[in-house]
């Protein structure tokens, strides 16, 4: 039996409208006009213990909501939901002992506090016991390099060390199941590799499931498997990272530096135009139609080519193309 | 770590990171205290131009004055993390709570005690002291276990008052200064006698909110003063069970929001 199973979950928010102005505002204590919107619609996965899975889709496509349903603080309208044998919101003190959930935007830790006493309040109100505590304790510590920090307060804390801090203090009490939400988000360089080596590592050496939704799709690169697309409360794709690249054929992206950063651009068949950016231009073509020595040999004859250079389409424009798609169906 | 110990041990940390702050503690509990010291000098004018005030003595009065203070300075003091909930409910911080395997009241029991209501309590506290002392009837055991009781009893119910303003936050995040009718409201309104409001008011705080039964009645037995209403002594001893009763409705109450926010998501 899968870790998790999500069969045909359904959610529908009801957001009150409010008209604009003063009038609006009275009008509002009185009579509100509310619209319904589908946040999920009909959502099914299975997820096995030990995957990593990323859970991507564009702003209000449904994946917060679909995270909230799994971790056991929102009650779907419809649809099954189970989570190693747990229905999550029906038992919600029990689910949520044995999860961890990091959001990247905002902290769980005590601002005023010590990062270590923040450590030591999860310790009670999570009632682990302290040898258990103190074991997982000296191994985040270890992993995640933490020694220096413990005593610093929160409010001192650069993101990326916070960031860190907050990972160790969703990992205090032994989770299966870890939820990320953005990680990596406003990282610099250097704290993104350390927060990805980590996931990395917990989700070999202790097969730890982790379901990342982000927008970094480096980070989708460089940790998962797997990748789930949501876009307006239904899964668009469900796969591998190679799998959905292929669902645009073996699409290579052309990035051209012209001579004349002015020069106008004809559409050239066979290709989609990415982007442009002065001299810049970047067009996506499929070497089964169009091979990539008939094209350049095209455009070098018709443009002054100073640079140009072919690669795999980035998983960015894959996805972008993807939303893109869904949007105008 | 069973819950009473949590609950101390979350208000410590919160009472740690006032201290961090000091210089702010100090002028905001300085300030506190000036504020309710006015308000007391009010009700001693009143009785410096009238005497008494339909038949009630300054001390009885301060005896009021007394208990409702101590009372709301202790529920208001410990009460403050309910203060947050609709502040966290819009921001979403509220969902963190709902991610730890503990119950919601307790965690949001435990986000907050305010060390600058001890201006008010100690206000509270002299009133009480100078009134009881100056009507002469005595310190046994007996009073000062039924003092006790009464102090419960009416922390109770401001504690009550203070759930249930934040569980309206779980229906509406519209401004919520109505409810402040009911606490400060409350507490002008049971620093006097309840024998000298009319009627209806006084049954707005007998049956809605039962503050004549955790201030008004106890305290006639307190200062050994029959009732001008007419209600029997053992009424008056266990009119304070009314406050722990209104506490558990609010928290009753507070679990249907709860139960509301998680299924309807906002």
């Amino acid at each position: 039996m899968a870790q998790i199973e999500v069969e045909q979950l359904v959610k529908t928010y009801a957001v009150s409208e409010r008209r604009p102005g003063l009038w609006g505002a009275v009008q509002g204590l009185v009579r509100r006009r509310q619209r319904r919107v589908k946040a999920l619609d009909g959502v099914s996965f299975e997820i096995g213990r030990g995957e990593l899975v990323a859970y991507i889709g564009p702003n209000g496509a449904g994946k917060s909501t679909t995270v909230k349903v799994l971790s056991g603080i929102l009650v779907p309208d419809g649809g099954r939901c189970v989570v190693e044998g747990r229905v999550p919101w029906e038992e919600r003190i029990a689910h949520v002992a044995q999860i961890g959930v990091v959001f990247g935007q905002r902290t769980q830790l005590w601002w005023d506090l010590p990062v270590v006493d923040s450590f030591e309040l999860l310790r009670d109100i999570y009632r682990v016991e302290p040898p258990r505590w103190r074991r997982n304790l000296d191994e985040l510590v270890a992993l995640l390099d933490l020694e220096p920090l413990l005593d610093v307060p929160v409010r001192q804390l650069s993101l990326g060390q916070r960031m860190r801090c907050d990972l160790a203090a969703a990992l205090l009490h032994g989770p299966s199941l870890l939820f990320l939400d953005e990680p990596t988000i406003g990282l610099d360089a250097v704290s993104k590799l350390a927060v990805r080596a980590f996931i990395q590592r917990l989700n070999r050496e202790r097969q730890v499931t982790v379901i990342l939704t982000t927008h970094d799709m480096d980070d989708i690169e460089a940790l998962c498997d797997r990748v789930m697309v949501i876009a307006r409360g239904q899964i668009l794709c469900d796969g591998s990272l190679e799998a959905l690249r292929t669902r645009f054929g073996h699409q290579r992206r052309l990035t051209l530096e012209l001579a004349d950063p002015h020069a106008p651009l004809v559409p050239e068949p066979g290709t989609a135009l990415l982007g442009r950016e002065g001299a810049r231009v970047s067009l996506a073509f499929d070497p089964a139609e169009v091979t990539a020595a008939e094209l350049i040999g095209r455009l070098g004859a018709r443009y002054a080519v100073r640079d140009l250079w072919v690669e795999e389409l980035p998983i960015e424009e894959v996805v972008a193309r993807l939303y893109d798609e869904e949007a105008a169906a | 770590m069973n819950d009473a110990r949590l609950l101390v041990r979350l208000l410590g940390v919160s009472m740690r990171s006032q201290l961090q702050y000091r210089a702010s503690m100090v002028m905001q509990s300085v300030g506190h205290l000036l504020v309710t010291g006015i308000e007391f000098l009010g009700v001693w004018a009143l009785f410096a131009r009238f005497g008494q005030l339909d038949g009630w003595t300054l001390a009885e009065v301060a005896v009021f004055y007394g208990v409702v203070n101590v009372s709301f300075a202790l529920a208001d003091a410990g009460g403050r993390g309910f203060d947050q909930v609709a502040a966290r409910i819009k921001q979403g911080d509220f969902d963190r709570l709902l991610l730890r395997p503990r119950s919601t009241a307790l965690q949001v029991a435990g986000l907050e005690l305010t060390l600058k209501r001890i201006g008010r309590l100690s206000q509270g506290l002299a009133g009480l002291i100078w009134g009881l002392s100056a009507l002469g009837v005595g310190w046994g055991p007996g009073r000062v276990a039924l003092l006790a009781w009464i102090v419960v009893g009416a922390t109770s119910m401001f504690y009550g008052l203070m759930v249930v303003q934040a569980t309206i936050a779980f229906w509406t995040t519209e401004s919520l200064e109505l409810m402040n009718v009911l606490t400060y409201g409350g507490v002008e309104t049971a620093q006097y006698p309840m024998s000298v409001y009319r009627r209806w008011f006084r049954r707005v705080f007998t049956y809605v909110v039962p503050l004549a039964c955790v201030c008004y009645l106890p305290v006639l037995a307190l200062i050994e003063r029959p009732d001008p209403l007419g209600a029997p002594l053992w009424a008056q001893r266990v009119a304070p069970a009314a406050g722990l009763v209104f506490l558990a409705g609010a928290l009753a109450l507070w679990r249907g929001g709860v139960r509301r926010y998680t299924s309807t998501g906002s």
